[in-house]
């Protein structure tokens, strides 16, 4: 009987294997199986046979953007607000340089997505040909992996084998270059591997348990403990999230979270410290600085966490949890590596806490959380509200008490905005948070917020963005537009870039060099004219009735929030400084004045 | 290949004779851990590294771009086929560095998809180390004579000869090579044309075992 099915399944699969497909065909029924519902996309000459086979079929939906980054952004949105593996498709030469940017940016920050580019025909590889670049060679140290597919039949294992790099291990983006004359060519269909392992690529996910035992150990044993966490959680899945949510219970410690790792613990838990690092609080920071075991899981001791790495955390005993071995000793030498899946590594440390029937030194606790206390009361966030102008601070937590009772999902552009919104919208859960993290690219948001939206077409999503950032890629409004993708841009606007503005003000003697956002347009004009609706708020008592009406739109929104073009964002950890030096306001910064080596950092 | 590397203040005898130092230091090694004393070690220190890869176009150009990217230093870089059949190349690099760096380098190569194996050959166990060179010396009479003398010396064969032109071909250790190409500066040294080094592990095992 056994054997009778086995031999029916091979036949079927002969006959699949057998059956012959056009390259572009292929391609598709490769997406679909992988679950792809989807694309993000741009057309062009190379990538016609793609498109063709596209309009012949209903399975996958593509989202045309206006422009190629455009649509990096948009599937690193929808890839990290559903823990799915996103896709985009463009077109060869100027197609795969404009993606360039975003599929850098998936690369700092872990994001998995596939991008697949047209290419000029096989013999014209090489040719100088119309619309040729290499991108393989261009898109090799920005991607996690790429391939070349030159014969039809490996198109298939390829795209399976993309997809699979991708998203295992520390994710990250992925490109297939996909020459015309391949995508036009009869091949065969091979399905997806079922549990075959890739015959080099294989991260492990399960720790060393010897190792995880002796890390839980050290956590008992602290007098002053702090767990770290970041972006690895997030993309670890929201097991993860609820794993790290335990063990703060059951543990007892402070915790506290990198950018990128916003959501993996709630803002609005009792344990919760607030973000870390340049403009991170102050209470996190000097826990930080203090702290006699650092449990670091899923982040990368990156520079803008650090600050002076001669003053990291200088009596501490260092846990690192990260499923890339390269992440270990990379910036900060740590005395406990452990290399593994940050769910499994969890899921181990709450056993073993529970089975060795461990318990936190709670007199030694307490004094920590009595000295945490301390930090807390100097209120670092605290803003001074003058007059008849909008802070932006005050704006994001406007946004945030009116929209925390929905499913909202919050991207960013990059900025002062960025880290208010950091700072002052409270998240609660994991992956409602998308923000350009490593790499910092201005125009994110608003591509990432349509990304979002095309995945939870229900919910609210708001890009928190500047008036400078916006303006880089205002062009996917159209798409927003197309698709009545209802997205709200809440610009934070002080016409300025400010976050430019502030450094030039804290290290270049206030020489405001090209940093003043000249000649803006009008937001609520330029709304209109992309078909949307515009807003504009300048009163501070009005600022409620506008987030108001903004969500109760039912169609993409620019909210132009006129704030306090002074206002700076702290508290800020000057470059060059370490933990316990911030500036907490900036009254505060007259005797931090950044000097020597500090003015060379970025 | 790249540029050289600044002289380490080390000693290339002092150079992989270390033992792993620190290793007393903590209650036990896990998988991929280093011990402390060992990445605080501010010395530098030359390692011969073999990788195993996938025989696919742009696997070297990976390689180098991940190192040149991150600006770690290449000494030499010998690649080619080892095994048809399943499509391996081996590439061997020597590389300088704080054991902090040569363990970043092993780490960031071991993630390149392609890459089978990383192997740090200087660590791992004894091996050897070989790389030829073929040297051009040109003169006449005295030292013409001299530099047949030195070949014999350093066991080099000739490999082309005219009236005012010897080419050598030397094989040894990086040092022995370095050496031979020292002594013909003198006599007449015309150019060098190295291979970089092949470098093995002694004993049974493979670099896959």
């Amino acid at each position: 009987m056994a054997a009778k099915s086995t031999a029916r399944t091979s036949k079927k699969a002969d006959a699949q294997a057998d059956e012959q497909y056009v390259g572009a065909r292929i391609i598709l029924k490769a997406l679909e199986e992988q679950g792809v519902e989807v694309i993000f996309g741009y057309p062009g000459g190379s990538v016609l046979p793609i498109y063709d086979e596209l309009f012949k079929q209903n399975r996958i939906r593509h989202v045309l953007v206006r422009h190629e980054q455009g649509a990096a952004h948009a599937a690193e949105g929808y890839a990290r607000s559903t823990g799915k593996v996103g896709v985009l498709l463009v077109t060869s030469g100027p197609g795969a340089t404009n993606a360039v940017t975003g599929l850098t940016d998936a690369l700092m920050d872990s994001i998995p997505i596939i991008c697949l580019c047209g290419q000029v025909p096989t013999h014209l590889i090489g040719n100088d040909a119309f619309q040729e670049a290499d991108t393989t060679g261009i898109t090799r140290p920005c991607t996690k992996h790429n391939y070349l597919v030159k014969d039809v039949n490996q198109l298939a294992k390829t795209i399976h084998e993309a997809f699979y790099v991708a998203r295992s291990g520390r994710p990250g983006p992925v490109v297939i270059d996909l020459p015309k004359d391949v995508c036009m060519a009869q091949g065969s269909y091979v399905p997806a591997p079922h549990g075959v392992q890739h015959k080099t690529y294989r991260p492990k996910t399960q720790p060393d348990k010897a190792a995880v035992a002796h890390a839980v150990a050290m956590m008992a044993a602290a007098k002053k403990p702090v767990f770290y966490t970041g972006g690895g959680i997030i993309n670890s899945g929201p097991k993860a999230s609820k794993l790290l949510r335990e063990l703060v219970e059951l543990t007892g410690f402070p915790i506290t979270s990198t950018l990128m790792g916003l959501g993996a613990y709630p803002a609005s838990g009792d344990k919760w410290l607030g973000m870390l690092g340049m403009h991170g609080t102050y209470e996190a920071n000097l826990a930080m600085h203090g702290c006699d075991v650092m449990i670091n899981i899923g982040a990368r001791f990156d520079d803008r966490v650090t600050g002076n790495l001669n003053y990291f955390a200088p009596d501490s005993k260092k846990i690192h949890v990260d499923i890339d071995a390269s992440s270990f000793n990379k910036n900060v030498i740590v005395d406990l590596p452990i290399l593994g899946d940050c769910a499994a590594v969890l899921e181990e440390m709450i056993a073993v806490w529970k089975a060795r029937k461990y318990a936190a030194d709670q007199k030694a606790l307490k004094a920590w959380w009595r000295q945490i206390a301390d930090w807390q009361g100097r209120d670092c966030l605290h803003y001074e509200k003058r007059g008849k102008l909008i802070k932006p601070q005050y704006a994001i937590q406007r946004l945030y008490e009116l929209t925390k009772k929905r499913e909202t999902y919050i991207t960013t552009e990059v900025g002062q905005h960025q880290m208010w919104a950091a700072q002052f919208y409270r998240f609660d859960d994991p992956n409602r948070w998308m923000t350009s993290g490593g790499l910092g690219t201005m125009g994110y948001g608003l591509p990432a917020a349509i990304g979002v939206q095309m995945a939870h077409p229900k919910a609210l999503v708001v890009d928190i963005a500047g008036e400078a950032s916006i303006l880089m890629n205002i062009q996917e409004m159209s798409t927003a537009v197309q698709y009545r993708l209802p997205v709200k841009i809440f610009i934070i606007n002080n016409q300025y870039m400010g976050m430019v503005r502030q450094w030039q003000e804290l290290l270049h003697g206030g020489r405001y060099s090209e940093s003043y956002s000249e000649a803006l347009p009008d937001f609520v004009k330029l709304a209109e004219a992309f078909g949307g609706v515009g807003l504009r708020v300048q009163d501070p008592a009005k600022l409620d009735d506008t987030i108001k009406e903004m969500i109760a739109v039912d169609r993409p929104v620019i909210c132009d929030v006129m704030v306090d073009q002074k206002e700076n964002c702290f508290p800020m950890i000057p470059s060059g400084k370490a933990h316990n030096e911030m500036i907490l306001s900036a009254s505060d910064k007259a005797d931090k004045q950044i000097t020597g080596a500090g003015l060379a950092l970025v | 290949m790249a540029k050289k590397a600044p002289k380490s203040k080390t000693p290339t005898s002092k150079l992989s004779k270390k033992p792993v130092a620190g290793a007393e230091e903590t209650h036990s090694i896990y998988e991929g851990m280093v011990p402390l004393a060992r990445l605080k070690d501010k010395d530098k220190y030359r390692h011969n590294v073999s990788l195993l890869v996938d025989n696919e176009s742009g696997v070297l150009a990976r390689v180098i771009g991940m190192i040149a990217g991150r600006g770690y230093n290449i000494e030499s870089l010998t690649v080619s086929e080892v095994d048809r059949e399943r499509g391996l190349s081996r590439i061997n690099l020597t590389t300088i560095g704080t054991h902090q760096v040569i363990e970043q380098v092993k780490a960031q190569l071991g993630r390149l998809v392609p890459v089978h194996v990383v192997r740090d050959l200087t660590d791992d166990g004894p091996s050897v180390a070989r790389e030829l060179a073929l040297v051009k010396v040109a003169g006449k009479g005295d030292p013409r004579v001299e530099a047949l003398r030195i070949g014999d010396i350093f066991r080099a064969n000739v490999v082309d000869s005219s009236t005012e032109s010897f080419v050598f071909e030397v094989v040894g250790t990086t040092e022995k090579v370095d050496a031979f190409i020292d002594l013909m500066k003198p006599i007449g040294l015309v150019e060098v044309s190295r291979t970089g080094v092949a470098a093995i592990a002694r004993g049974a095992k493979s670099i896959e075992g």
